[in-house]
């Protein structure tokens, strides 16, 4: 097995219950395990929540993390990817200067290179969102700070595998 | 709380009744069969305590000195009798002493329900009079935990936790009740629970992974079985013996493990672990296969794991995936119930005796006889050794008696010269190692088998972290027999601090006071044993009284548990002196 540090990423599927993220980030706390980056929201599974998290280990232990977490008595599932068994996005907003807008023309070609889309526009400032890979939003983050950010706000990963998940059929299976 | 998620099979209860939260909990307790609680009141849990005085000939609650007694004595319970202990306390600093209870509950996969009382919902994370965020204290150290802030969520959640306690891997719950929701009136039905969507108590078992067990456990020339306490949760004790049998197999245990098989079978080989015996240790680093059962290779038993059974193929039988290739790699997993597991494995085993192997281990164990076993259990010293002490226990009670003891030298040589005959006849703090839990945990295993002889041995150490507990035992009349084992000393640290730290007995000297008194204060007999003549009539006495009985025996001062193997040491480098 893998023993070298890689990013996983931790697919949970659980009950939408209180308390179950103090459990969780528990299972990683204990282990010293610094999470990079957390997700939570609806699945595809009705009343079924979707965690999705970001961590740098080695294969030997989120083996071992993944069997900690489905033992929690609210999580139906967990799995574990690799960078090349998911399709990932991030998204982030930026808050900049109107009058940057306008007087540089350097930031509407960043803009448009960057497929950045312009949420909102008022004569103080403009948001910019942008969804995409890490890197895509690290290197946006770059370019625009040369011109100075009021406010940078980026989302948790949040991911599809590109196989299919056993979820939905062996939640039917446990309904039955 | 958010309403709990589709969790139980269709009501078996239609009618309602309507009553308060506080009585719904009680018939809560009493649709689960539960007949005795331990505990102590308080503000926020008051409602419920008024609702136990109506119900005194059903319920019994026993009033203990302090929280953590009484998550030890429900422990004891529930050890002894495989039922769920349930320990009820109010909140703020109530909840806070349940927390050791908890945490050894939890790493010895005990059953048990603590009920917490909580400020009134309109109060909550306000910093309340006796406020203290329960559930996020308490969720590392149980299986499950919750808050209810609505009378109506009682049945569900009360339910779910009796299934979760007891069922798979058993281990405690938590639930904290608003006083509101105690108070709240509202029409009562119970239905057992017997799934839950997200929960798979027992994984399922593969035909492939017993006949590959099977396969290597036939083919072995040196197999060695490890078992530990998840036989005794699986009540698969007979399961367990017919394959030790059938495959003539050695068999050691856990300290979780013991008495789960009878300790003078001619398989059984001894105990693994730190203090355990010679043999098992040293061979399991030259066993061919080794079968682990219901055991989760704790550092205590391994030892270094670098150079723990590398030469072995290791077959682990656990209920816990998680458990599996945790800290041992295993080459066969068979997951599942040990009950059913080891039913399947038997018809597919082949009758061995191994005279080679077997003797092995005879001749080991005469090593460890000539060097340790002689010496602790027929000493020419003065001063008396612990193992003098439980072989005279196990004479006076003919071995019936269940042991409960607490961390430390007194718990390595009781288990170790233990004479067990019959299954959870050991009850002691494994992996937390508690020190003060033997006498709380005494009281709630002579409570649950009122008719088995229970006898708390502790060291003079733990015996005062718990001492209170006595006043329990006085206002309850409970005929539970304590043995303090003292040695004025912390003795394992001790013992530790003689080997490793040069002698520099570091606040581990103990002044203790005169424990004669301050058992007949609370009336409980008392006797004092410092020579060795005394000794047998004094146990014979104690085991004969009808009564509680409190005996003090001097040991030696700086005795040491031997074998040993030193922290981060192999199995193998055990040491006997």
């Amino acid at each position: 097995m893998e023993n070298k540090e890689q990013l996983y990423t931790v697919s949970i599927y659980t009950e939408n219950n209180i308390g179950l993220l103090n459990r969780i980030s528990a299972i990683f706390q204990r282990r010293h395990i610094n999470i990079e980056s957390i997700n939570t929201s609806a699945s595809e599974i009705e009343d079924v929540s979707r965690w999705t998290i970001l961590v740098k280990m080695t294969e030997v232990q989120i083996k071992k993390i993944i069997g900690q977490i489905e033992k929690q008595v609210e999580v139906i599932k967990a799995f574990y990817h690799t960078e090349d068994e998911t399709i990932y996005q991030e998204s982030c907003l930026f808050k900049i200067k109107s009058d940057l807008l306008f007087e540089e023309r350097q930031i509407q070609n960043i803009i448009k290179d960057s497929n950045a889309r312009i949420v909102t526009v008022n004569k103080e400032y403009f948001v910019l969102e942008k969804s995409g890979r890490r890197s895509e939003v690290d290197l946006l983050y770059r370019e625009l700070s040369a011109f100075g950010i009021l406010q940078f706000n980026r989302s948790g990963r949040i991911a599809v595998t590109k196989d299919a998940m056993e979820i939905t059929k062996m939640l039917a299976a446990l309904n039955s | 709380m958010k309403e709990q998620t589709a969790t139980q099979t269709a009501p078996s209860a239609t009618t309602t009744e309507r009553m308060s939260g506080a009585e719904a909990i009680i018939k809560c307790f009493l649709a689960e069969g539960v007949d005795t609680v331990f505990g102590y009141p308080g503000g926020a849990i008051m409602p419920l305590y008024d609702k136990f005085y109506g119900y005194q000939d059903q319920l019994k609650h026993i009033l203990t000195r302090h929280e953590q007694g009484a998550t030890h004595a429900a422990q004891g319970y529930a050890r002894i009798s495989n039922k769920v202990g349930v320990a009820i306390a109010t909140s703020g600093p109530g909840a806070t002493n349940l927390i050791t209870g908890l945490a050894d509950a939890m790493i010895d996969s005990t059953p048990l329900i603590c009920v917490t009382g909580q400020v009134g919902s309109h109060l909550l994370g306000t910093d309340a009079f006796q406020e203290t965020d329960i559930v996020g204290i308490s969720t590392p150290v149980t299986k499950w935990n919750t808050q209810i802030t609505k009378a109506a969520d009682i049945p569900t959640v009360f339910a779910k936790a009796f299934y979760i306690a007891q069922s798979g891997r058993p281990g405690p719950v938590l639930i904290d009740i608003t006083k509101d929701a105690q108070f709240e009136e509202f029409d009562f039905a119970y239905a057992k629970c017997n799934s839950i969507r997200s929960y798979v108590p027992v994984p399922e078992t593969t035909q492939g992974s017993i006949e590959a067990a099977a396969k290597a456990i036939n083919e072995a020339k040196k197999p060695l079985i490890v078992w530990g306490q998840g036989v005794v949760l699986g009540e698969a004790e007979e399961e367990l013996l017919a394959v030790i049998e059938k495959g003539g197999i050695p068999a050691a245990w856990t300290i979780l493990g013991a008495s789960a098989v009878p300790t003078s079978h001619e398989l059984n080989v001894g105990m693994v672990g730190m203090h355990g015996n010679y043999a098992p240790n040293l061979l399991t680093n030259e066993c061919d296969v080794l079968i682990a059962i219901g055991m989760r290779f704790d550092d205590r038993v391994t030892g270094d794991l670098s150079r723990y059974a590398k030469q072995a193929k290791i077959i682990h039988f656990e209920i816990d995936p998680a458990e599996v290739s945790k800290n041992v790699h295993a080459d066969i997993p068979v997951l599942g119930d040990s009950k059913k597991t080891l039913a399947a494995l038997l018809p597919l085993l082949e009758e061995k005796t191994y005279p080679e192997w077997r003797q092995q281990f005879a001749d080991l164990y005469q090593v460890e006889l000539d060097k340790v076993i002689n010496d602790d259990m027929n000493p020419k010293t003065e001063g008396l050794t612990m193992a003098e002490v439980i072989q005279q226990i196990n004479k006076k009670s003919a071995s019936k008696a269940a042991i409960v003891t607490d961390v430390g030298q007194h718990q390595m040589v009781a288990c170790r010269y233990a004479d067990f005959k019959q299954t959870r006849s050991n009850i002691t703090s494994g992996g937390l190692g508690t020190m003060g839990f033997a006498l709380p945990a005494a009281i709630g295993a002579k409570m649950a088998a009122p008719d088995r002889q229970v006898v708390a041995v502790i060291g003079d150490g733990g015996y005062q972290m718990t001492i209170q507990e006595l006043g329990t035992i006085f206002q309850t009349k409970v005929p539970v027999k304590i043995v303090v084992l003292n040695n004025e000393y912390l003795g394992m640290v001790r013992q530790w601090q003689q080997l490793f730290f040069d002698k520099r007995y570091a606040s581990t000297e103990m002044i203790n006071p005169d424990f004669i008194k301050i058992a007949e204060g609370y009336n409980i007999k008392a006797k004092l044993v410092t020579d060795r003549k005394d000794l047998a009539s004094a146990v014979e006495e104690m085991m004969k009284c009808d009564e509680a009985y409190f005996l003090e025996v001097r040991v030696e001062k700086e005795g040491n548990v031997f074998p040993m193997i030193p922290t981060g040491a192999a199995v193998s480098e055990i040491r006997l002196e």
